[in-house]
């Protein structure tokens, strides 16, 4: 083969390798259509959506029983994503459900200092056991009020377990939707949080605000 | 307790070690797309591409090769496609394109001369060289998806390139890239 016909070939590939790319209207269509037809054809077990808040971009999975995981920021949208893939089903995509589409609005009303408590149908399968009960004592902690993690672990049932109680907290798979950033060390401080210090800090600061 | 028997009914395809699929989607998806475009014309394309990742999530369970997904979901299209053909009498192909590009389907920096050309490829050119270039696969991996061996795999996209050659130089329409 010549020089030339040998150059013709490699652009041709090139070509053919470019060839027809979508563009981004296009992808987007199509993208939009095919997570309506999943869910419509009950093929999707997790449904997710990005959400923007004052912390950043929140991840919200919802099975359909309920929301079923709230991905802070520094979590990383992947690992949260991985997560679910790996715990509850691999079918997971990026489609609309109502009680993510109630939890978005929700959290819109709650970071304006608007909404106090949140009602939307949760699952709780992410957690399990003890560190089930400290979430759902957590739950039950009033907005713009705090507890310690002895007092949790009480309410739970087992006031000497509150490292466990600390545990469950720190796994919480719901924060912000079960306030676990009300829940503090009783030395004072403000104690560790699944999306960071300074995230915890902010929410406890928004309801002492309104 | 309830709650442990609802978790181990629910986690019955948990821990598969496969990703969410969504990163399928979006990995996989736009080559996809312009795959099924390529084989069902510009038309159909959504169709077949919805086809393909709908049959594609509701088998994802049985997945057993994490690495080999691509090849697995071009499997798919490649049959969702032959699916079209059979449904439907094929229209001449190039004619229904350049009226779609007429009417400003798709951007205007398209190779609107080598896409025209691809598609009036016999099928199993089109195929391989589809397989081959859009879906970016393996002769070996073409050949798996068209149920041929690895060296007519290879004999299918050689062809296919030497028509497509052939076919754009003497063309009158060769743009001047």
């Amino acid at each position: 083969m010549s020089k030339q016909s040998l150059e013709d070939l490699k652009s041709l590939e090139d070509r053919l390798r470019e060839l027809e790319r979508p563009d981004t209207p296009e992808w987007t269509r199509a993208r939009d259509a095919l997570a309506k037809r999943a869910d419509a054809a009950e093929l999707v077990d997790v449904a997710f959506e990005r959400h923007d808040s004052p912390l950043g971009s929140l991840v919200l999975g919802a099975t359909a029983k309920g929301l079923v995981r709230v991905g802070l920021p520094v979590e990383g949208e992947d690992a949260v994503l991985d997560e679910l893939a790996e715990r509850i089903s691999p079918r997971v995509l990026c489609a609309s459900r109502e009680s993510v589409t109630r939890a978005r609005h929700q959290l819109d009303e709650y970071f304006a200092g608007r909404l106090r408590c949140f009602e939307v149908p949760l699952d709780w399968q992410l957690t399990v056991g003890f560190r089930r009960e400290v979430l759902r004592a957590t739950a039950r902690i009033p907005y713009g009020q705090t507890a310690s993690y002895r007092e949790v672990a009480t309410r739970a049932g087992s006031p000497a377990a509150f490292r466990a109680a600390g545990s469950a907290l720190a796994t919480n798979p719901l924060p912000i939707v079960v306030p676990c950033h009300r829940v503090l060390p009783a030395s004072g401080g403000i104690g560790d949080y699944r999306g960071g210090a300074e995230a915890k800090a902010r929410l406890l600061d928004l309801e002492r605000a309104t | 307790m309830a709650g442990r028997r609802v978790l181990r009914k629910m986690s019955a395809q948990a821990g598969s070690g496969l990703p969410p699929f969504e990163r399928v989607v979006a990995l996989h998806g736009p080559a996809l797309l312009r795959f099924c475009a390529a084989q069902v014309g510009r038309e159909r394309a959504d169709d077949c591409f919805q086809e393909t990742m709908l049959a594609a999530l509701g088998a994802y369970d049985g997945v057993r090769d994490p690495g080999a997904i691509r090849g697995w979901l071009f499997a798919i299209a490649f049959r969702k496609a032959i699916d079209v053909h059979r449904a439907r009498a094929r229209a001449p192909e190039s004619v229904e394109d350049f009226e779609a590009l007429a009417d400003g389907a798709g951007p205007a920096h398209r190779d609107r001369a080598l896409w025209a050309r691809v598609r009036a490829l016999p099928e199993k050119q089109r195929q391989a060289v589809a397989l081959r270039y859009l879906a970016d696969l393996s002769h070996k991996e073409i050949g798996e998806i068209m149920n041929t061996t690895d060296a007519a795999a290879r004999r299918n996209v050689f062809e296919g390139l030497a028509r497509l050659r052939a076919d754009l130089t003497q063309a009158p329409r060769r743009p001047s890239d």
